[in-house]
C-alpha cells in the first residue's frame, strides 16, 4: 500500500517539471516580452532593465531557466500591477473564497448526484429515470455561464431571495480569520455572518456543481446498472443477506469506483467553471481574479494564478488515484 | 454468467436469432429509432442551416444601429414590429446579430474540432502503432496537457496569440488534440492484444496494413463519437473565452459569447439580451452533444438502455 | 413428502416486441433429504432457470412464473421477500457456476463468509471470525486465517469455488443447489470439488440438487436424473437405469456422442445432428424432432406427454428400442458404480 502511495508521488515530479517549462516558455511569448509583460503600463526603459538584469533576461536560456526555477520554488512571482501587490499575497487572499464554491458546489454535486443516480437505476425505466436521464444530459450541455445568469437573474434579481453577488453583506461587521467566511463566523459564533456567507454561496455553488451534477448522475446510474447484474450481487442475494446490506457491501462499494475516478476531473471542470461563475456573480475568489488579470494584462498575477491551478489539479488527481487504491484492492497490485 | 446474459443465451437459442448483423447498419438503425438522437440531428442541421443562410435568414444588418434613437439610459427597446427580439443597446436587431452568430461559433467549432482531432489522431496514431518509446514520449506528453483544466490551457495560450478568433481556434484546437491521442492509442492498444489482430501477424501482414485496414477503422466509431461531442465543448469553450474576453474585440462580427458578455451589465434593464446568445449556444451544443451521446449508445455492441 | 417438491414449474419471459421465451415449461420432481437430483441438459434447456426459480433469484419484471415449488411444505412462490431472505442462506443455499464474478472483488473473503453468519447465526465480532475459519478449513482451504483477510483475486480457482461452497454450508442448509460447480475448474479440480461436495452431503444429510450438462460428473454424484430439452424433461430416472438403458433419443444421442476408449479405431464420432436453436414453434410439438432420428409424423403435431416407462419417466411419441438403448449404454463402462 505504501509503495503504490510513494509510487504515484514520484510521478508527480516529471509533471510539476513539465509545468515549469511550460510557464517559462508561455512567459518568454508574451507579447512585447516577459519585461514589459511583468510590467505593464509602469515599464520604462530603466525599469525594463532592472528587470532584465533581476530575471537574468540578458543570461543565456537555461540559466534563466534555472533562476525561474528558483524563483517558483520562494513562491515569488512578482508584483500584481494592478495595484502592487505580491502575487502571492493576491492569490492566497482570494483563495478560500474560491475553495469555499468549490467545496460547496462538490457537496451539492455528490449529495445530489449519488443518491439519484442510483434510485434512477434501482427504478430503471420508470418516469422517475427517464426524468433522470433527460435532466443529466441538459446538465451536461448547457455551458456554467448560462446557467449562473439564469440563476442569478430569476433567484436574485427578479425573486430577490438570495443575494446577487458577492461573499458577504457589507452591512455585516464580520471578523475574519481563516478567510474562510462560513468557517470564521462558526469560530467566533458570529452565526448570522455566517449563515449571510453560506446564503452567497448558495446560487454561484449550484451553477457551478451542476455539470459535475449531472456527469455524476449518469455515471452512478451507469454503474450501478452494472453492478446489480453482475454476479456477486446475485451470490449476495441468494446468501439471504438484507436489502440494506446488499446495498451498501456490495453495490454501492462497486459501484462508487468509477464516481470516485471522474471526481478528480470534476474538479478540473469545478476549476474552470470557477472563473466564469465567480465573474457572472462578482464572486470575490480566485476565478475572478484571474478575469481580472485577462482585462487588465497583469501577466504575473495570471502565471501565479495559473501554474496554482495547475499544481492543485495535478495534487487533487493524485489524491484521488490513492483513494481509488484504498478502495478497489486489486489496483495496488500493479 | 449472468441471469441476464442467460436470460439472452436462452433468447437466442429459443428464437435463433441472427445476432451477426452489420455493426453499422445496426447502429443506424437504433439512431432511427432514437427520438434523443434526432433532435439532436434536427437541431445541428438548424444550426448549420441558419450559419450557411444568416444573410438570408437575418432581416437586417446587423450592424446597422437602426435603433438607436430609442435607446436610453434603462431602457432598450423589445420586441416590436420588423424586430422580432428588439434592439440590443447600440441599436441594432438582436434576432439579426443571433442568427450572423452562428456562423462564427460554426466556424470556431467545426474547426478547433478538426484541427485537434488531425493532430491528435496522428499523434495517437503513431504511438499506437510504434509502441514503445515514442509511446512513452507522446503520453507524457498528453498527460502534462491534461493536467490542466481545458479552460484554463486555452485561455493561457490565447492570451499569448492574442485577441482574435484565430487565436481562439488555435486555443481550442490544442486543448483538444490530447483527447483524441488518448482516444485513438488506446483503442489500438486495445486491439492490438485482440484475437483478430494476432490471426492477422500470424498470417504474415505487414504492420502497416494492419494499422491502416483494419485497427483504424475499428476504432472510428468511438471518434466519431467523440469528435461530436468535442464539438459542442468546443462551441461552448469559444463562447466562454470571448466571454472573459479573449476573442475578437470587434464586434462587426457578431459573436455570442461576446454578446453575452455585453449583456452582463444589462441585466436590469434587458435581461433578455442575456438570454438570447445564451440559448442558442446551449441549442448548437445540445444538437451535437445528443447526437454524440445516440451515436455512442448505437454503436456499443452492448447496447442496454 | 419430499423436501423439495416442484410441481408443473413454467417460466416464461416476456419481451417488448417480441414472441415470448418459455425457458421452463412444466417441469416436475423432487428432492429428499439426503438426496441427489442431476439436472443435466444443453446451455438453454433451461436448468438454470429452474434452479434460480426455486431459490427466487429471478427478477420481478418482464417474467411470468406458474406452477408450484414447495421446500419443507411451505410455498415459495408465494412468500413474501422477507420470508424467502429468512430462507435463503439458512435453509437453502446455492453456489454458482464462475467462482471468480460470483465474489465481491473489493471485500475481503473472510467478511464475504462472516456475513452470512451475521445474518443467519446471530454470530459477531471473534465468533463469527473463528467459525469463518474453521468453515474455510472444512472445505479444504490452507491457511484459513490468512485468508480470511485476502481477497478474491488472490486466490487461486478453486480455492474460490471452495470458499464459496463453504458461505453456502455455513448454516447447514438442508437443501443446496450446485449451478455447474465444477465448470469454470481444471479438471483435477474438479474432481475433488466433487468428492467435496460429497462429503458435505453425506454428513450433513443434505439435499443436494446438481446442475451441469456433463454427463461424468452426474454419474459420479447423483442418486436421480432429469434430462432436460429446451425447458421441458424429457426423461427421468435414477441414475443406474439412465445409464444402463436410456430410452429417450436425446439421451441416447448425449450418451453415444462421448468417444469410447474402447471404440475402434478411426471409428466416427456421433454427434447429435442439428443445434439447440433448431426448435419448432411452441407447444404443439416436441421440440427435439428436428434432431431426431426416430421423428415420426405425430412428433410435429403433438407434445408428447410425460409418462411412466418402468422404472423411468418419458416424454416420447418413439422412443428408443431397448437393444439399441443397451448397446449405447453403460454396461461395460467403469463409470458408473454398483
Amino acid at each position: 500500500m505504501l509503495r503504490f502511495v510513494v509510487r504515484r508521488l514520484l510521478q508527480l515530479i516529471p509533471i510539476l517539471f513539465g509545468l515549469s517549462i511550460l510557464l517559462f516558455a508561455w512567459l518568454r511569448l508574451l507579447p512585447g516580452g516577459p519585461a514589459s509583460a511583468l510590467l505593464g503600463e509602469r515599464s520604462t526603459p530603466e525599469r525594463v532593465a532592472a528587470i532584465n538584469h533581476a530575471y537574468g533576461l540578458d543570461q543565456p536560456v537555461w540559466v534563466q531557466y534555472w533562476r525561474y526555477l528558483q524563483r517558483l520554488v520562494r513562491l515569488d512571482f512578482g508584483q500584481s500591477i494592478q495595484n502592487g501587490r505580491p502575487v502571492t499575497e493576491v492569490i492566497t487572499d482570494q483563495f478560500p473564497g474560491t475553495i469555499e464554491l468549490t467545496m460547496a458546489a462538490l457537496i451539492f454535486a455528490v449529495g445530489v448526484g449519488v443518491p439519484l443516480g442510483y434510485f434512477a437505476a434501482r427504478r430503471q425505466g420508470s418516469a422517475w429515470d427517464t426524468v433522470s436521464v433527460m435532466g443529466s444530459l441538459l446538465g451536461v450541455t448547457i455551458p456554467v455561464f448560462f446557467l449562473a445568469f439564469l440563476l442569478k437573474y430569476v433567484f436574485a434579481v427578479q425573486l430577490g431571495w438570495l443575494p446577487p453577488s458577492g461573499r458577504q453583506d457589507v452591512r455585516i461587521d464580520a471578523t475574519h480569520i481563516t478567510n474562510f467566511y462560513v468557517l470564521d463566523g462558526l469560530l467566533t459564533r458570529e452565526l448570522d455572518a455566517s449563515w449571510d456567507a453560506m446564503q452567497h454561496l448558495i446560487l454561484p455553488a449550484i451553477a457551478l456543481g451542476t455539470i459535475p451534477l449531472a456527469i455524476i448522475v449518469r455515471i452512478t446510474r451507469a454503474s450501478v446498472l452494472d453492478v446489480v447484474n453482475e454476479d456477486y450481487v446475485r451470490t449476495a442475494e441468494a446468501k439471504g443477506l438484507s436489502t440494506a446490506v446488499i446495498r451498501r457491501r456490495h453495490v454501492l462499494r462497486n459501484a462508487m469506483l468509477p464516481v470516485v475516478t471522474t471526481i478528480g476531473l470534476q474538479l478540473g471542470l469545478l476549476l474552470s467553471g470557477a472563473i466564469l461563475t465567480e465573474t457572472v456573480f462578482a464572486f470575490p475568489g480566485i476565478g475572478q481574479a484571474t478575469t481580472g488579470a485577462i482585462f487588465n494584462k497583469d501577466y504575473a498575477l495570471l502565471q501565479g494564478i495559473i501554474l496554482m491551478i495547475a499544481v492543485l489539479y495535478v495534487v487533487i488527481n493524485l489524491v484521488v488515484d490513492i483513494l481509488y487504491g484504498v478502495l478497489d484492492p486489486r489496483v495496488r497490485v500493479r | 454468467m449472468t441471469t441476464a446474459t442467460q436470460v439472452d443465451a436462452a433468447v437466442g437459442v429459443f428464437t435463433g436469432e441472427d445476432v451477426a448483423a452489420g455493426r453499422w447498419s445496426e447502429a443506424f438503425k437504433r439512431l432511427r429509432r432514437n427520438p434523443a438522437a434526432i433532435l439532436g440531428a434536427v437541431l445541428v442541421l438548424l444550426f448549420v442551416l441558419v450559419a450557411v443562410f444568416a444573410p438570408l435568414l437575418a432581416p437586417h444588418d446587423p450592424n446597422d444601429q437602426l435603433l438607436l434613437g430609442e435607446v436610453r439610459p434603462g431602457f432598450i427597446p423589445g420586441p416590436r414590429e420588423g424586430f422580432p427580439l428588439g434592439a440590443d443597446a447600440l441599436g441594432r436587431d438582436e434576432l439579426s446579430r443571433v442568427l450572423y452568430g452562428s456562423r462564427q461559433s460554426l466556424l470556431v467549432g467545426v474547426v478547433s474540432t478538426l484541427v485537434g482531432l488531425v493532430i491528435g489522431l496522428l499523434l495517437g496514431g503513431m504511438a499506437g502503432a510504434f509502441g514503445g518509446r515514442v509511446d512513452n514520449v507522446l503520453m507524457r506528453v498528453t498527460d502534462l496537457m491534461l493536467s490542466v483544466p481545458g479552460l484554463l490551457t486555452a485561455i493561457t495560450i490565447s492570451v499569448i496569440l492574442g485577441q482574435s478568433l484565430t487565436s481562439v481556434m488555435i486555443a481550442i484546437a490544442i486543448v483538444n488534440v490530447p483527447i483524441f491521442a488518448r482516444l485513438l492509442r488506446g483503442s489500438m492498444l486495445a486491439q492490438r492484444e485482440s484475437d483478430y489482430v494476432l490471426a492477422a501477424r500470424s498470417i504474415g501482414l505487414r504492420r502497416r496494413t494492419i494499422v491502416l485496414s483494419h485497427v483504424v477503422p475499428n476504432s472510428l466509431g468511438p471518434v466519431i463519437v467523440q469528435a461530436t461531442l468535442t464539438l459542442a465543448t468546443s462551441i461552448i469553450d469559444a463562447a466562454a473565452l470571448s466571454f472573459l474576453g479573449l476573442g475578437n474585440p470587434d464586434d462587426t462580427r457578431p459573436e455570442w459569447g461576446q454578446m453575452l458578455s455585453d449583456a452582463q451589465n444589462l441585466l436590469g434593464t434587458r435581461a433578455a439580451l442575456a438570454f438570447y446568445p445564451c440559448i442558442a449556444i446551449v441549442l448548437a451544443a445540445l444538437g451535437f452533444t445528443l447526437l454524440g451521446e445516440a451515436l455512442r449508445e448505437a454503436l456499443d455492441p452492448k447496447f442496454r438502455r | 413428502m419430499a423436501l423439495l417438491e416442484v410441481s408443473d414449474l413454467s417460466v416464461t419471459f416476456l419481451r417488448r416486441g417480441r414472441r415470448d421465451v418459455h425457458a421452463v415449461d412444466g417441469v416436475s420432481f423432487a428432492v429428499d433429504a439426503g438426496e441427489t437430483l442431476g439436472l443435466v441438459g444443453e446451455s438453454g434447456s433451461g436448468k438454470s432457470v429452474t434452479s434460480l426459480a426455486v431459490m427466487g433469484l429471478l427478477p420481478s419484471r418482464g417474467i411470468r412464473i406458474s406452477g408450484e415449488v414447495t421446500f419443507d411444505g411451505r410455498s415459495l412462490l408465494r412468500l413474501k421477500d422477507k420470508d424467502l431472505r429468512d430462507l435463503r442462506g439458512r435453509d437453502m443455499a446455492m453456489v454458482f457456476q464462475d467462482p471468480l464474478s460470483s465474489l465481491n472483488p473489493v471485500v475481503p473473503i473472510g467478511t464475504q463468509v462472516t456475513e452470512v453468519l451475521v445474518r443467519h447465526r446471530n454470530m459477531s465480532g471473534n465468533d463469527a471470525r473463528r467459525e469463518a475459519a474453521r468453515l474455510l478449513d472444512l472445505v479444504g482451504i490452507p491457511d484459513p486465517e490468512r485468508r480470511l483477510k485476502e481477497y478474491p483475486h488472490q486466490l487461486s480457482g478453486g480455492m474460490r469455488q471452495r470458499a464459496l461452497i463453504a458461505m453456502a454450508v455455513a448454516c447447514e442448509p438442508r437443501l443446496l443447489i450446485a449451478d455447474e460447480p465444477t465448470t469454470a475448474l481444471d479438471v483435477t479440480i474438479q474432481a475433488q470439488i466433487l468428492e467435496l461436495l460429497k462429503g458435505l452431503v453425506r454428513e450433513q444429510g443434505t439435499a443436494l440438487m446438481l446442475i451441469t450438462h456433463d454427463l461424468g460428473v452426474v454419474a459420479g454424484l447423483c442418486d436421480q436424473v432429469n434430462v432436460m430439452y429446451s425447458g421441458r424433461i424429457v426423461e427421468q430416472a435414477d441414475r443406474r437405469t439412465l445409464f444402463v438403458l436410456p430410452r429417450h433419443p436425446y439421451t441416447t444421442g448425449l450418451l453415444g456422442s462421448i468417444p469410447r476408449l474402447d471404440s475402434a479405431e478411426g471409428a466416427p464420432l456421433q454427434p447429435i445432428p442439428g443445434s439447440p436453436t433448431d426448435t419448432l414453434p411452441w407447444p404443439s410439438a416436441c421440440a427435439f424432432a428436428p434432431r431426431c432420428p426416430r421423428r415420426l409424423e405425430v412428433c410435429t403435431t403433438v407434445t408428447p406427454a410425460l409418462e411412466p416407462d418402468g422404472p423411468r419417466w418419458l416424454r416420447c411419441h418413439n422412443p428408443v428400442p431397448a437393444e439399441e438403448a443397451a448397446a449405447v449404454g453403460a454396461e461395460g463402462r467403469r463409470e458408473v458404480a454398483g
